[in-house]
């Protein structure tokens, strides 16, 4: 085998780019577009042309003097996606090409439209343009075009103070000094967790909290695929936990065993978060870990 | 030779250093509008078109024939590009008259241009490769060790070249489109300039322009106004790194001018041709052009030169035009000389009209002095 | 027309890789062999294709020259185009009636660059090159234009690609598999990477010889019938992307439908340029395209459409076809086409 013969690069760059002198009708396009405007050039046909050429691209007369301004809103006729724009490219996320029969025009202008997704954009889709911030003369100055407006985003926000009073209040109060507290309804027995008032089932007032141990059975998970901001990873168990004394289960993460491993019946316990790390929440429950005692039939 | 053809438009631009006021579409369209009004026509009387420039790295656009189409009317009919090297200029106006002398086409526009302010000519003819086995030094360090070889040869007076230089800048005063004008230049003018590639002065080159040169050819059943007639074409072609050529007088030019003689029946060009636009990009180059076209014998170029034979009220004068020392659109630079020896011929060379030209000789090179075009036109139907 | 026909035709086996090669080394073996099969070392003409920006410096032709061996001069020129336009200019010049041969070549080495952007430098340098278009984006956009059915499009490149399989001297590319990549890969979208032909460098050559020196030379000369070129505006918002009505004007002045077609040879590039031009050529079902595999099996750029010629040339050369087409394309989106007709 011979050995690779040697390479290296070769850059073809002229220092400072090639100067383009622009002409008459390139030059007016260019500067109309530095002042956000688009104007086309009619033919001696009658046909406008955008963007304008110095001659009827089908006959090579020259075009008449008179410019059109169009626009600034458009149709696409086609369009193609870029998923990995190129250095080069007006944009860099993924966008489309498309060329766009603007308001008023007989030709198609070729520019970037930045659609978010391949399925925002087709044939037909009306877009407006974009203009580039800082217009130098360049067909670039026009920085790209956007659909049209058919939906807007409305952020809604309203700010509150919230007190913990009540029931609510007692259990999070529990929780603070690591205790998980329930309570027992005085007519059906039922104990539930967190500790509430009244019976959901009877009506019948709860009356003082009662204590429960940190121990309990999965009784039903999800595996979930998606990352959540409290799980500790992806895939993460999300469970009904019945705790030790209770009579209706909890939601909580198990945790400190491979997702695919959490069983129903398994036997888990409260992991505390250290106890100065601790607040009125339930972040102080880190997740629910296997104990290792055997499963429970359910 | 094929069907009878002949130039019935010519259109130029000015030439200058930059053309700020047109886009390359509006050069090459002023060049080709002003050939098809001289010819009485308009774009849809044509049936091809063939364009002809230099390097595209000139302009850094590539193969700009798509672009130019529909600004030089083709649109739904043929179109070719050429590239030849310096010689191009000649080779599309060859290309076009080759569609016309085969009985393709009755009425071809031939275009060639150059922009070569958009960059920097030597810039782009010194793009250093890497792994080049050879120095690549531009233009004028090519040719001055070549000029150098013809002064020890011939034993030429180191005068000769500042009187081209002088002579065609002359001319160029009277020729309404030529770049480099300089009223009262004479030999000491030329000879205060510096030294740029010894033996060459910077006077003695030529200058990088700007523009743009068109002609419509045209069978003879399709002649308007008036033709001048196609009695010779001919290109010839060798290696550059071919050993022992001779570059100061190379076989390509010998053979290209015995052929294109042949066809027009030409024995003694410095007779029988009245005027001749050649190729002379650096001033050195008209002694020895006159020598490899036969006009003179080996070693004696510049002795006509000196005699004043060249000039204008010579007998028979060189680039009455300016010549390329006195435009140089690279690009171009053939097909002008292809142009203005038409010009003559149609009487239609203006100020710098030589009286009676009835026989003409248009010529360019290029590469390595390797690649050659000529034609011979005449007033007269072959 | 005087009668000139294709005598010789020769190519290199393609690479997708540069090999180290220089231009004249790369010619130099296509040269040789046309010669050696038409035993002629002199033609009354030679013209050639290529293109500086594939090269990466200008007059990428010059050195070229060196490997002709055109001692002494030979009459030359050469176009900044695809060689199967070389081909043209030498027929037309074979129309003069003083010369009876010619010598047509073209090469490329897109793998020096990367051509999909270096493609961006042909454009409109005013409208169009300063959005850094690039090949992939117009060709897509052109594909969108057509809108044929993806079934139809894989078919192109699986036929295309098990065709230069076959073909000693195109590129062994393996079959799509769409299983693979349910959703396919886009290279711009609706383009997917399998429609895009691979980077490629080559030559070839082609002899063209008048009538009676083409019988001698060889016992079937694939004889021209007709051919033709049209080009249509540049800017794409300007004409129909779904339709090319240069190629249907180029097909009509060529004569293809003046007789039924065997194989048509078309220098499409991807496959929805193949659906364009077969309607533009108004070819028949039972015309067989691209039989060599086509540029989606080997694209030597400024060789491919001249090769399209030979490959045509090649069926009548060995007595397997009477009539066939050969098509080149150049420009941005089938910008620039050119059609010819062969015949037995």
């Amino acid at each position: 085998m011979p050995s690779e013969p040697p390479a290296a690069r070769h850059v073809l760059e002229f220092p400072g780019g090639y100067t383009r002198t622009t002409g008459p009708v390139i030059g007016r396009f260019l500067s109309e577009l530095r002042a956000r405007r688009i104007v086309g050039v009619r033919t001696a046909e009658g046909r406008v042309l955008v963007p304008p050429l110095e001659y009827d691209p089908g006959t090579g007369d020259p075009v008449t003097g008179e410019y059109v301004q169009v626009g600034p809103a458009g149709t696409v006729t086609t369009c193609a996606w870029v998923d990995e724009p190129l250095e080069g490219h007006p944009l860099d996320r993924p966008f489309a090409w498309a060329l766009i029969a603007l308001d008023g025009a007989d030709t198609a202008l070729l520019h970037a439209v930045d659609a978010g997704n391949p399925k925002a954009i087709a044939t037909g889709t009306r877009v407006w343009p974009v203009w580039s911030e800082r217009p130098t003369g360049n067909v670039t100055d026009l920085s790209h075009f956007v659909p049209e407006v058919t939906k807007i985003v409305a952020p809604v926000r309203a700010e509150y103070r919230l007190r913990a009073g009540g029931a609510l209040g007692v259990f999070l109060a529990g929780v603070e000094r690591g205790v998980l507290l329930g309570g027992r309804c005085q007519s059906c027995e039922k104990v539930y967790v967190p500790y509430r008032l009244s019976c959901p089932e009877c009506g019948t007032a709860i009356g003082e909290p009662v204590e429960l141990p940190g121990t309990g059975t999965v009784t039903t998970f999800a595996i979930n695929n998606l990352p959540d901001p409290r799980a500790p990873q992806v895939p993460f168990v999300s469970a009904y936990i019945l705790l030790d004394g209770a009579d209706i289960p909890m939601i909580a993460l198990v945790g400190d065993v491979p997702a695919h491993e959490v069983r129903h019946g398994m036997r888990v316990r409260a992991v505390w978060v250290p106890t100065e790390e601790r607040t009125a929440s339930m972040t102080n429950i880190r997740w629910f870990a296997p104990t290792g005692e055997p499963d429970v039939e359910l | 030779m094929g069907n009878r053809c002949a130039v019935i438009g010519v259109g130029q631009t000015r030439y200058t250093t930059k053309r700020r006021d047109v886009s390359m579409a509006g050069l090459v369209r002023e060049a080709a509008l002003r050939a098809l009004e001289d010819a009485g026509l308009t774009f849809k009387d044509i049936d091809a078109v063939v364009i002809g420039k230099a390097p595209d790295l000139f302009e850094g656009v590539m193969m700009p024939e798509a672009y130019l189409a529909d600004a030089l009317g083709a649109a739904g009919k043929p179109m070719m590009r050429v590239h030849t090297a310096g010689s191009v200029g000649g080779s599309t106006a060859l290309a076009g008259a080759s569609l016309v002398q085969g009985g393709v086409h009755e009425r071809v526009l031939v275009v060639a241009y150059e922009k070569q302010s958009e960059s920097n000519a030597t810039w782009a003819l010194s793009t250093h490769l890497p792994f080049s086995a050879s120095l690549v030094v531009g233009a004028g360090g090519y040719f001055a060790p070549h000029i150098r070889d013809y002064i020890r040869r011939s034993g030429a007076p180191g005068h000769i070249g500042t009187l081209v230089a002088v002579k065609d800048r002359r001319n160029a005063l009277k020729n309404p489109y030529a770049h480099l004008k300089i009223p009262g230049i004479d030999r000491k003018m030329v000879e205060s300039t510096p030294m740029l590639w010894e033996p060459i002065r910077y006077l003695e080159t030529c200058p990088s322009s700007d523009g743009a040169c068109a002609m419509v050819l045209a069978a003879e059943s399709a002649v308007t106004g008036t033709p001048a007639w196609l009695h010779g074409t001919a290109m010839r072609s060798e290696p550059i790194f071919r050993a022992g050529r001779d570059t100061v007088s190379p076989r390509a030019g010998i053979d290209c001018a015995a052929d294109v003689y042949r066809q027009a029946g030409i024995t003694d060009p410095r007779r029988q041709i009245d005027v001749a636009e050649v190729y002379v990009p650096f001033s050195w180059y008209e002694p020895m052009w006159l020598e490899n076209l036969g006009f003179a014998a080996e070693g004696e170029g510049w002795k006509l030169t000196e005699s004043g034979a060249t000039a204008l009220d010579g007998d028979i004068p060189w680039n009455a035009s300016g010549g390329v020392l006195s435009s140089n659109p690279i690009g171009a630079s053939g097909l002008i000389r292809f142009a203005e020896a038409a010009q003559q011929v149609r009487g239609l060379a203006g100020d710098h009209q030589v009286d009676g030209a009835r026989t003409a000789l248009g010529h360019a090179y290029g590469g390595g002095a390797q690649f050659f075009a000529m034609w011979i036109v005449a007033r007269e139907r072959p | 027309m005087r009668e000139v026909a294709i005598v010789a035709f020769a190519q290199t086996r393609h690479t997708s890789h540069d090999t180290g090669l220089s231009e004249p080394e790369l010619i130099r073996p296509v040269i040789e062999e046309v010669k050696e099969r038409t035993g002629l070392s002199r033609f009354g003409f030679t013209c050639s294709g290529s293109c500086d920006y594939l090269a990466g410096a200008p007059f990428s032709f010059v050195s070229a020259l060196d490997a002709l061996g055109a001692w002494p001069p030979i009459s030359e020129s050469h176009v900044e185009m695809d060689g199967a336009w070389a081909l043209y200019e030498a027929w037309v010049r074979l129309q003069h009636g003083d010369i009876d041969s010619a010598l047509v070549y073209g090469f490329g080495k897109s793998s020096l660059g990367d051509l999909r952007t270096i493609a961006t430098l042909q454009l409109d340098p005013y409208y169009l090159a300063p959005l850094g278009l690039d090949l992939l984006s117009l060709a897509a956009l052109q594909a969108a234009a057509v809108g044929a059915e993806r079934k139809e499009l894989d078919d192109i490149v699986r036929r295309s690609r098990a065709d230069g399989r076959a073909n000693p001297y195109a590129l062994d590319l393996p079959d799509p598999d769409p299983d693979s990549d349910p959703g396919g890969d886009h290279a711009v979208r609706p383009l997917l990477t399998t429609d895009v032909p691979p980077v490629t460098d080559g030559a070839a050559a082609v002899v063209l010889a008048t009538g009676d020196l083409a019988r001698r030379l060889c016992p079937n000369p694939a004889y021209v019938r007709g051919i033709a070129h049209r080009i249509e505006p540049h800017y794409p918002g300007m004409r129909d992307l779904a339709h090319s009505a240069s190629a249907a004007d180029a097909a009509r002045a060529a004569g293809v439908g003046e007789g039924p077609v065997e194989v048509a040879e078309l220098h499409a590039q991807f496959p929805h340029e193949e659906i364009i031009l077969r309607r533009a050529l108004d070819l028949r079902e039972d015309t067989g395209v691209n039989p060599s595999g086509g540029p989606l099996a080997a694209n030597p750029v400024m060789a491919t459409g001249l090769i399209r010629i030979g490959e045509a040339a090649r069926p009548i050369l060995d007595g397997s076809a009477r009539r066939t087409v050969g098509h080149a394309a150049g420009g941005p989106c089938l910008q620039h086409n050119l059609v010819t007709v062969l015949e037995a």
